[in-house]
């Protein structure tokens, strides 16, 4: 028997909104896995990176609210692998941006311990910038 | 080692944050090793930082602002002479040769208006005519021929198996990779070119965790455990890697390896020009080899090659 799967307009505005800010076309990916069993980091996070598209495809914004999509370093290996085509690093960029424009950091300099912040070398310190502060 | 220096192709180079800091080591050795070669490595003019890591949104042009300036400074280096029609872009740092070709391309996406746009940001300097290609230093290395590499050894770093770690970024994405995304081959060349033995080994393009070394350091203590004792249960006696952020995590971190894990057996990482260098026959200086966390000279003394 065919299902329909409606959204409500506030989860066709979260998905749009994702797509737009990332310029990945989510409704088609098919759920094959392939990202999460590519992921080097799927069993740190909380959701699988096939789960955080499944989310996003039906518009719950709690996905925002995910260790995942922190977690995801853009190492690409589920981009290289996806027979979608489709650049799962830049969906989890999008969600992370949708937080940080709001002006809440991921990080706290003050949390990097004296001992620590003298070894890090520049490139860790630009990297996490970046990616984990608005 | 003979050298005249006016028959030395110079390119211009970049260098980036960390070769200049934590990675002086990573410089010295590939500068050095370059100029047998006969290429001169010219430091851009006032370069700044790529940004270490591509922004990967559709909306943001801002970031790919940086890179620009520093494509600009390479087209300025041709107009003054100060290099001759070389618009190639050397890096060796894997993150920034990334994002400084990936911000190329997405300056220079075909309808250029990209390129309009940002350059309408640029006050102070010419407009960028989109001439730059950015290239990795093993790039260059196979252009010349890994046989050409091979015939200026002086040490064959025989008995040496060496693990070759490509990590992220000079593999992903694929269409500006240097090599297969999947089944790479270049830094196994490479390693062949002096004499070592290359390892082929699971992890060879298996994130180390990058910038969660910052802020989510347990995940990288377990990825680069995960990595040293694949590469080390596969024969290898060492990592080769062309990565700052992959070399801190991979060889600083065994300090919390160690500590979480007394039986793990540490193993030395190094620049793969660490180990060009000491196949040329090069000095102590130019190695750097003080400046690794996990001291490499009890390997290289037991295999005869200190």
């Amino acid at each position: 028997m065919l299902k329909t799967i409606r959204l409500e307009d506030e989860n066709t505005q979260f998905l749009k909104k994702v797509e737009s800010i990332s310029g990945e076309i989510i409704t088609v990916c098919d759920q094959c896995g392939v990202c999460s069993g590519s992921c080097p980091f799927t069993d740190d996070m909380d959701i699988t990176p096939a789960n955080m598209m499944r989310k996003v495809q039906l518009g719950q914004s709690d996905v925002l609210e995910t260790e995942t999509i922190w977690i995801c370093a853009s190492c690409l290996r589920c981009m290289a692998r996806c027979p979608r085509g489709l650049d799962l690093s830049k969906v989890a960029e999008a969600l992370r941006q949708i937080n940080l424009r709001t002006a809440i950091n991921h990080i706290k300099v003050e949390d990097i311990s004296p001992e620590e912040a003298k070894r890090l070398p520049a490139i860790a310190y630009v990297g996490a910038f970046r990616k984990l502060t608005g | 080692m003979k050298n005249n220096n006016t028959q030395l192709m110079k390119i211009p180079y970049f260098p980036g944050c960390t070769l200049k800091d934590q990675a002086k080591n990573f410089e010295r050795s590939a500068l050095d090793s370059a100029k047998i070669l006969g290429i001169e490595f010219v430091e851009i003019p006032k370069w700044i930082c790529c940004g270490t890591v591509e922004s990967l949104t559709s909306d943001d042009d801002m970031h790919h602002i940086a890179p620009m300036r520093n494509f600009i400074r390479v087209e300025e280096m041709n107009s003054q002479k100060i290099v001759d029609n070389e618009y190639r872009m050397l890096t060796l740092c894997s993150m920034c040769f990334n994002t400084l070709k990936r911000s190329n391309q997405f300056i220079n996406n075909n309808d250029q208006e990209t390129l309009k746009k940002l350059n309408d940001f640029m006050y102070l300097e010419e407009d960028y005519q989109g001439k730059v290609e950015v290239i990795h230093f093993f790039e260059l290395l196979r252009e010349i021929g890994f046989e050409k590499v091979a015939q200026k050894v002086n040490v064959p770093l025989k008995s040496l198996k060496i693990a070759p770690y490509y990590g992220c970024m000079l593999l992903r994405p694929p269409d500006i990779g240097i090599d297969d995304a999947e089944n790479p081959s270049i830094i196994e060349e490479f390693i062949s070119s002096i004499g070592a033995d290359p390892v082929d080994f699971n992890s060879k393009h298996r994130c180390c965790g990058s910038y969660h070394t910052i802020s989510k350091v347990q995940i990288v203590i377990n990825s680069a455990k995960k990595i040293i004792t694949d590469a080390r249960n596969h024969g290898a006696d060492a990592i080769i890697t062309s990565c700052p952020l992959c070399a801190f995590n991979l060889d600083s971190r065994q300090k919390e390896i160690k500590e979480q894990d007394d039986s793990f057996k540490q193993m030395p990482i190094f620049y793969f020009s660490q180990l060009l260098a000491l196949a040329f026959g090069l000095d102590k200086d130019s190695l750097g080899l003080e400046d690794n966390y996990i001291n490499p000279e009890p390997l290289l003394k037991e295999k005869g090659l200190l």
